[in-house]
């Protein structure tokens, strides 16, 4: 929140001055990437400045050489020396195949270490039990379903700070992609298929939510909000949704189904046990109750 | 009788297609009207609709793609003011059923109907000539192979005002492209008009690598083929590889469609992951395929204004071809965030690098290319040095997001569609640009204005940095693509610089349209008398302008790297020898040629391929099945067809190069 206001407090003062809003907007403070609030964002943002600086060391010198180059070399220059037939140096050549390959040498080995150390499936190590989270893409909205809880939510995801979160991710038709940009990491939903990504939050806050991939008309809809809540308030917001909203069940998914847009975020006290099983083994249509019990059992 | 088709299809509740048909309706009537009241038809059938001659489809390329690209950019510039509207409760003019057409329809457009006729185009054109040969392997083919990509844009055009087009995003992935999701026309539009013209893509592939391997002037080994040649040839190469896989990928999705198969559908056993494996084992080769002869454009144009050789030759080829051959093995980056496990990532992100070791390799030899010359600024260096300022940053926000955890954030996000941009602009429009401006005069025989290009350049590079900056930095925030409509106030100042940024972008495709029109109309103290306005360097330069249509009366014999400079430097009194040349002793040996006849074939084929894709489409059976014999019988007529060359005498050639000077017809 203190990010917008001190937008418009920028704008306040600069008038309408276009400087002073890029100055505002640079001090980094909506820039949700730069801005992380747990471990895997953290060090994805590592990767981003890191690896752009290494990079910016040559691909600076390069336009200023080409600019440099091509004023210097300009025919109407009459102090520039011209070498009209030189078209070979082997120093120059090793030295133009090395620079680059000395770089991605470097950032190859960036890529292969980074892409093992963030797998999404990876724990996240910690004293914390982890918590289980299952999600459900639907069109368009999200489903979490608390399994050890017994308890699912449309479109929020109440998370306890410093505890480690894993997600088990599916979806019930077309694909879409669970992102909360200050957390970091993405992961794929599939029908028929589950996908699983770890995230931890640091800090209290709501942060934004939101499908990234898109997924037919409904798509801008697809948002949810992060509450990251204290271990505390985590545990009273779970027995005040155990309270009320009624039993996640076939009858319940099968309406919660239809595609509809922008649904108001709810809770629901109770979960047919088995029934993220059941949307997995049964993508493209509503699980019926038998097949929950089966998957429940099977389980 | 008419399948699905009824009036229904027609938009008359949406104003903005209803509008656009009726207006393009009325330009296409307008043009056929002038030209049936001009009686201008015998000339455009016989000289252009059945011409088998690789400069004049080349020009009809570029034609094609400049209409295109209107349209393309009309997209665009509908989704840029959508978004600088649409934030927090207001929902800006176009709903998410329009909206979700509208980008689909212009990463489509742009790539397939702009982007590919525009390159295709530039090689048509220049390829034979900087070879040395009077025409492509199969000329007849060639034709085939434009009007099939017209065809495929006809389709696209038709969905604006009868039916829809896909709601999918360019690539339709399934399950969403998938009957269940998509049940209207619009994903059967995109499948058939990319069917048709993708099959006139890969007949252009096999037509340009079998010319390049097989039909090189005497003594141009491959090791003296201009730049753009080896650039041509990867890119071809990568047709004949890679189109093959669209087209499969597609068939396939039409089977889900049509017959009730489960390929890509999430139950029943069929794997939607498959199909994004598929198409981008054929997607990441086709921006090599778009890139390469940027690349090769960007390499003459540099080299002729520098008034040097370009700088390490064996260098750049081993760069294409590695690039060429790693285009390959990159696919799965498009999709780091599916879940494939760290080995799998790893390995994608570094093959997705070491790309960028070939493409950093080139940017130096341009640069000491230049190093030592003689800068001539004219529109064409104007984009080369556009190019190489701007390509840094989009080959470094590349390789970044080659690092798997950093596009995990990244991925689908305005970054992406930034870079993307960056990369397509900068170097593609960008090297699209510097060809057209570079070879116009070879074309038509004068120059464009130099005044207007380089405004038109200015356009496009302040455009394109002020569009696409913004939405760097909107990725970065967290803003996703193919969005209506978003919530964060903070982001609206940025949307609408990006919406600045289209306009002026806009102006400048006007003032193309307009540079056109004012280079024609003052044509006549703009010739090029003698075909070299640029001091050129390589063979297209020693033909008069426009060459005539067997390219070159005598067969040049090449003998080293810049085959025409060499011709130019040995003969230090040029121009003497040129008004003499036809005395005794520099009088060239001029020989009768066969030449390819025009041909209709390429066109009935095309005209019969329309109906056969709307007969898909709507699904009217009797229509699809009597235009697919159609198409069939045209093409096996040609098969038969004997009578396919003409005979050009000796005193004919003789006749028109006394008549038309180039400084290469004598040696």
């Amino acid at each position: 929140m203190s990010c917008v206001s001190f937008t418009r407090a920028g704008r306040r003062v600069s008038g309408r001055c276009a400087i002073a809003l890029l100055g505002a907007s640079l001090a980094g403070c909506h820039y949700a990437l730069l801005d992380p609030h747990g471990p895997i964002g953290r060090q994805e943002k590592l990767i981003l400045i890191n690896s752009t600086v290494v990079m910016l060391a040559i691909v600076i010198p390069v336009i200023i050489a080409t600019l440099a180059f091509a004023w210097w070399f300009r025919a109407g220059n009459p102090r520039a020396t011209r070498y009209p037939d030189w078209a070979y140096s082997g120093r120059i050549e090793f030295v133009v195949w090395a620079i680059p390959a000395l770089v991605i040498l470097f950032l190859g080995g960036v890529a292969w270490i980074s892409s093992h150390d963030l797998d999404p499936p990876k724990p996240i190590e910690s004293s914390v039990a982890p918590l289980e989270v299952e999600v459900v893409a639907l069109d368009w909205k999200w489903l979490f379903i608390y399994p050890d809880a017994g308890i699912a939510s449309v479109n929020r995801l109440v998370l306890p700070v410093g505890t480690p979160v894993r997600f088990q991710m599916t979806s019930a038709g077309v694909m879409n992609s669970f992102f909360i940009p200050q957390l970091g990491s993405q992961l794929y939903t599939m029908a028929g298929m589950d996908t699983r990504l770890n995230l931890m939050v640091d800090d209290p806050g709501t942060y934004h939510g939101l499908s990234a991939q898109f997924s037919g008309d409904g798509f801008s809809d697809m948002t949810f909000d992060v509450a990251a809540v204290s271990r505390q308030d985590f545990e009273l917001w779970l027995d005040s949704a155990r309270t009320g909203g009624g039993n996640l069940d076939a009858a319940a998914y099968a309406t919660l189904m239809q595609p509809s847009r922008a649904d108001p975020q709810r809770t629901w006290g109770t979960v047919s046990a088995g029934i993220f099983d059941a949307i997995l083994a049964h993508p493209g249509a509503a699980p019926t109750a038998s097949q929950i019990e089966h998957t429940d059992t099977a389980d | 009788m008419l399948g699905k088709l009824t009036w229904a299809a027609i938009p008359i509740d949406q104003p903005i297609p209803l509008v656009t048909s009726i207006v393009m309706i009325a330009v296409i009537a307008a043009i056929l009207a002038l030209v049936t009241f001009k009686r201008w038809w015998p000339y455009l059938w016989n000289e252009w609709i059945t011409s088998t001659d690789h400069k004049r489809l080349g020009v009809m390329y570029m034609l094609l793609g400049l209409v295109m690209l209107v349209r393309g950019f009309a997209d665009a510039l509908m989704m840029r003011a959508q978004l600088a509207l649409a934030q927090g409760s207001a929902t800006g003019f176009l709903p998410p059923e329009h909206y979700d057409q509208i980008f689909s329809a212009h990463g489509t457009i742009m790539i397939f109907f702009v982007a590919m006729p525009f390159v295709i185009g530039l090689m048509n054109f220049a390829v034979p000539l900087q070879l040395g040969v009077r025409d492509v392997a199969f000329p007849v083919l060639n034709s085939v192979s434009f009007w099939l990509t017209a065809s495929g844009v006809l389709l696209v055009n038709l969905s604006l005002f009868i039916g829809e087009f896909a709601r999918t995003g360019w690539l339709v992935y399934p399950p969403l492209s998938e009957l269940a999701y998509s049940p209207g026309v619009g994903v059967d539009y995109y499948l058939w008009s990319l069917q048709i013209s993708g099959l006139g893509t890969l007949l252009t592939g096999i037509n340009f690598t079998t010319t390049i391997l097989k039909m090189r002037a005497p003594g141009m080994s491959y090791m003296r083929m201009p730049v753009f040649c080896w650039t041509a040839l990867a890119s071809n190469l990568l047709i004949v590889a890679a189109f093959p896989i669209l087209t499969a990928s597609f068939a396939l999705l039409l089977l889900d469609r049509y017959c009730g198969f489960h390929f890509f559908t999430p139950d029943l056993g069929g794997n939607p992951m498959m199909y994004i494996n598929l198409i981008w084992a054929w997607g990441h080769p086709e921006v090599y395929i778009l890139m390469l002869p940027a690349f090769g454009v960007f390499s003459e144009v540099i080299s002729t204004f520098s008034g040097k050789p370009l700088f390490g030759y064996h260098s750049m080829v081993v760069a294409t071809m590695a690039i060429c051959v790693l285009s390959f093995m990159v696919w799965l980056h498009h999709f780091f965030t599916m879940g494939a496990g760290a080995d799998v990532n790893g390995f994608f992100g570094i093959a997705t690098m070491i790309i960028a070791v070939p493409t950093g390799v080139k940017i130096f030899n341009w640069l000491f290319t230049m190093y030592g010359g003689s800068i001539r600024f004219t529109t064409p260096i104007y984009y080369s040095i556009g190019f190489m300022a701007t390509f840094g940053i989009g080959g470094l926000t590349g390789v970044l997001m080659a690092i798997p955890p950093a596009d995990f954030v990244l991925h689908n996000s305005l970054f992406l569609i930034a870079h993307f941009h960056n990369v397509i602009i900068g170097g593609v429009v960008f090297g699209i640009m510097a060809g057209y401006t570079y070879w116009f005069p070879k074309a038509f025989g004068f120059t464009l204005d130099e005044t207007l290009g380089k405004a038109v350049f200015w356009c496009w590079f302040i455009g394109f940095i002020l569009a696409f900056t913004p939405m760097y930095a909107l990725g970065l925030m967290g803003a996703t693509r193919r969005m209506q409509h978003y919530a964060d106030p903070s982001w609206q100042p940025y949307m609408i610089v990006a919406f600045a940024g289209a306009l002026l972008i806009f102006a400048g495709i006007g003032l193309t349209v307009v540079q056109l029109g004012w280079s024609i109309h003052t044509r006549d103290r703009r010739r090029v008398p003698m075909g070299d306005p640029w001091n050129g360097r390589t063979l297209e330069w020693g033909t008069p302008s426009p060459p005539p249509p067997w390219n070159f009366a005598v067969e040049p014999h090449v003998q080293g790297i810049d085959a025409f400079w060499a011709v130019k430097t040995r003969n230090q009194e040029l121009h003497k020898i040129a008004e003499s040349r036809y005395e005794a002793g520099h009088r060239p040996h001029y020989e009768t040629i066969h030449m390819p006849k025009g041909s209709s074939t390429g066109f009935i084929t095309a005209f019969f391929a329309v109906f056969l894709g709307f007969g898909l489409i709507w699904h009217i059976w009797w229509m699809a099945i009597l235009a697919g014999i159609a198409c069939i019988g045209v093409l096996l007529r040609q098969a038969w067809d004997t009578d396919r060359e003409m005979l050009i005498s000796a005193e004919q050639l003789e006749d028109f190069d006394r008549r038309h000077p180039s400084l290469g017809a004598q040696r």
